[in-house]
């Protein structure tokens, strides 16, 4: 479903990515683990771009419109698949039938009571989630996130996982949270410097070594 | 799914409802008629001259250009030094509250009163701009001086001395602030020495006003073309070398021989602005006459009108500046298109309010509908701009979405809270712009000062520029008001 050959990725005229091959088959959750600044975030872009449309995507600082509702924001999902004229008269007063998706989704996420709270009003994790849900909105069953779950609790961090893993068949996460990537996801490849430095399935895995590598 | 929350409008919502609502209710004491037999025609006559470019056309809009040029450079340099002073005092209440008022009174109007006192000698355009804009300097140079970093100050202060402290340890960091708004406030100079024309200066706007009403439109546009060539240009011409020389010039390019008769001052404070009962002496019962007469009569009606004006422009000039500022703007436009928006926003912007409402005002007909017109099209399209240009700066996700729904979604709701705030900072310039658009014919407070200055009632024109300027200052107040109630803040560098 995805595939790169040889990759390399430079900011700045400094070099991020380095000869990076890999192929993603549909239906696998695969994660990204490696420290900060070793290029998982340029890795899941450069993932991303190959098929831009059919892809539902939380960016690390969530892309929330701060002046909306909750309900807005995860409404902006699924701008693409209603007409114009129903985005902006549902903009001026929030109609029912969305409403009630957008409910359905944000109770599982339990944040129902917050859905026409203004997102500026709340916390780190709830943006999170709202961030979350609005990939849920999307169409399309291919989920990237970048670090998905850094401002959640363990209990909120498991559930989400759940779900996500359950919504979406294909997931590419970038994550720094080795437990849960064991947890949820079928395959680990990490990164250290811009290389691949492990990939592998998550059964052949031993959890110490990988927080001797990886962890934070 | 069982959510007993409710959707609640945000604050931004309801104040723009009420605005519009207040804007509404305006609309049945508004005459917004079209009073000319054929507008389209005259406007394709307007038109057709811009196709008929002449060379002998030019030779008086130089003349024009050099003048406009002369007056605005003197007028804002002698402004922006008596203004710096200003400002190092500007903590006294005395001189904050001075300079409030002199504020409130629109340049047109500083020169109807100095046109009293100085006749067409240079003095009055160089007072009418240069006494306004000190006050406007002093503002935003305090303001400036007041956020600025003054540790360092403070450490040398009482080994340095005040003032050696000031210029070592103050002003380099300053600097550029003051350069910065100054060169800016130089461009508004130009646009209102070409204003000053229209009550007789020898600026752009007498030889407009003078070309357009005999019809000839090739030198219409050939004056208006040079003047946005010169804002265009502001940046080349004005180079800060040049300026020396610019200054030393510009005084023999204004001269001219008329004189300053003492008596005339004298007459003007002692007798003219004098009311009427009290100089001949007729008692206090004649004085009230006289006053509740000019307020019922005069101050009353202008009031009206120019509230029920000020706030259809305001609203409209909302929606324009909504509606344009995608033109500029990298989130919805390539790199043609945005080319095309910046020279259309240039030119709506530079053109000032009164220059824009003259034109359509001579195409329509005297009625509201031109100043509505004129004043939403010059302020809406400098909000745009500033929008247009704080928007490019928007951090969108990668996968945001597209076109009206990028707008109403992403954008909007981002630039909303920077929009009211320029749009409520714009309100007070918006009346004071109302008010002398009175001296056109639109029964504003302008309207009013202008015939009671035609009749020779100085007394009474004074009074209705007083009350004028305290509508101003309370229309300023309360957009103050409301703009820290709603937290709306913007850097004053960028805006004036």
């Amino acid at each position: 479903m995805f595939q790169l050959q040889s990759a390399s990725a430079s900011y700045k005229d400094e070099p991020v990515l380095t000869d990076i091959s890999l192929q993603i088959p549909a239906g696998q959750k695969l994660a990204l683990i490696g420290h900060s600044g070793s290029g998982k975030s340029t890795l899941l872009r450069l993932l991303y771009e190959q098929r831009p449309q059919h892809i539902a995507l939380v960016p690390q600082d969530y892309g929330l419109v701060s002046r909306l509702s909750v309900f807005h924001n995860v409404y902006m999902g699924q701008l693409g698949r209603h007409p114009l004229w129903y985005n902006l008269l549902n903009l001026l007063k929030p109609l029912a039938k969305p409403v009630q998706q957008v409910g359905a989704i944000l109770d599982t996420l339990q944040l129902g009571d917050k859905i026409f709270e203004p997102v500026s009003q709340l916390s780190g994790g709830q943006q999170q989630r709202t961030a979350i849900a609005r990939a849920m909105m999307q169409a399309g069953d291919i989920l990237f996130a970048d670090e998905p779950v850094s401002s959640l609790d363990e209990q909120q961090s498991k559930l989400v996982m759940e779900i996500l893993c359950q919504r979406f068949s294909t997931v590419v996460l970038a994550m720094h949270d080795i437990d849960l990537a064991l947890a949820y996801c079928d395959r680990i490849i990490g990164l250290d410097h811009g290389r691949i430095t492990l990939d592998a399935a998550v059964t052949s895995l031993n959890r110490n070594n990988l927080l001797e590598l990886y962890g934070e | 799914m069982n959510n007993p929350a409710i959707y609640h409008r945000s604050a931004h919502w309801k104040i723009s409802w009420l605005f519009v609502g207040i804007a509404i209710l305006c609309l049945p004491f508004a005459d917004l008629t079209i009073n000319t037999y054929d507008p389209m025609a005259e406007l394709g006559r307007l038109f057709s001259g811009l196709l008929q470019p002449s060379i002998a056309a030019i030779e008086k809009p130089f003349e024009a250009l050099l003048q406009t040029i002369s007056f605005a450079l003197l007028g804002v340099s002698a402004g922006s030094v008596c203004g710096f002073f200003l400002a190092l005092i500007f903590r006294f209440r005395l001189v904050r509250v001075s300079c409030a008022l002199i504020r409130a009174v629109h340049e047109l109007f500083w020169a109807l009163i100095f046109l009293q006192i100085f006749g067409l000698h240079p003095l009055t355009g160089l007072l009418a701009l240069g006494l306004p804009y000190a006050a406007t300097f002093a503002k935003v140079y305090a303001e400036i001086l007041e956020v600025g970093e003054r540790r360092a100050y403070d450490t040398i202060r009482h080994s340095a001395g005040i003032s050696s402290a000031f210029f070592y340890a103050r002003i380099p960091d300053l600097w550029q602030h003051f350069v910065t708004y100054t060169s800016y406030r130089m461009e508004c100079g130009l646009r209102s020495s070409a204003v000053l024309g229209f009550v007789g200066l020898p600026t752009l706007g007498y030889y407009l006003s003078t070309a357009f009403l005999e019809g000839q439109y090739a030198e219409v546009w050939a004056l208006l073309i040079m003047f946005y060539l010169l804002i265009a240009g502001l940046r080349y011409w004005l180079h800060p070398k040049l300026l020396p020389f610019y200054l030393l010039a510009a005084p023999f390019i204004i001269a001219n021989d008329s004189t300053i008769t003492f008596d005339n001052i004298v007459r003007f404070f002692t007798q003219d602005i004098v009311p009427a009962p009290l100089r001949n002496g007729e008692g206090s019962a004649a004085l009230w006459h006289w006053f509740s007469e000019l307020l019922m009569q005069q101050a009353l009606p202008g009031i009206v009108n120019t509230l029920v004006l000020t706030q259809l422009a305001l609203v409209v000039t909302g929606v324009i500046a909504l509606l344009w500022f995608p033109l500029i703007s990298g989130l919805f436009f390539g790199r043609f298109g945005r080319s095309t928006g910046h020279f259309f926003l240039v030119v709506m912007r530079s053109t000032p309010e009164y220059i824009l409402a003259f034109i359509l005002l001579t195409l329509w007909g005297p009625s509201m509908l031109p100043a509505v017109v004129a004043l939403a099209l010059h302020n809406g399209a400098i909000i745009a701009h500033l929008i247009g240009r704080y928007s490019e700066a928007l951090p969108l996700r990668i996968d945001a979405s597209r076109g009206i729904n990028r707008y109403a979604y992403e954008v909007v709701p981002r630039v909303y809270s920077q929009f009211l705030a320029y749009l409520f900072y714009r309100w007070e310039i918006i009346l004071r712009e109302t008010a002398i658009l009175g001296i056109l014919g639109i029964a504003t407070l302008g309207f009013y000062i202008d015939s009671a200055i035609q009749d020779i009632r100085l007394d009474r024109a004074m009074l209705l520029i007083a009350i004028t300027a305290l509508l101003n200052v309370a229309v300023d107040s309360l957009s103050r008001v409301i703009r820290s109630r709603f937290r709306l803040s913007m850097s004053p560098q960028q805006t004036r």
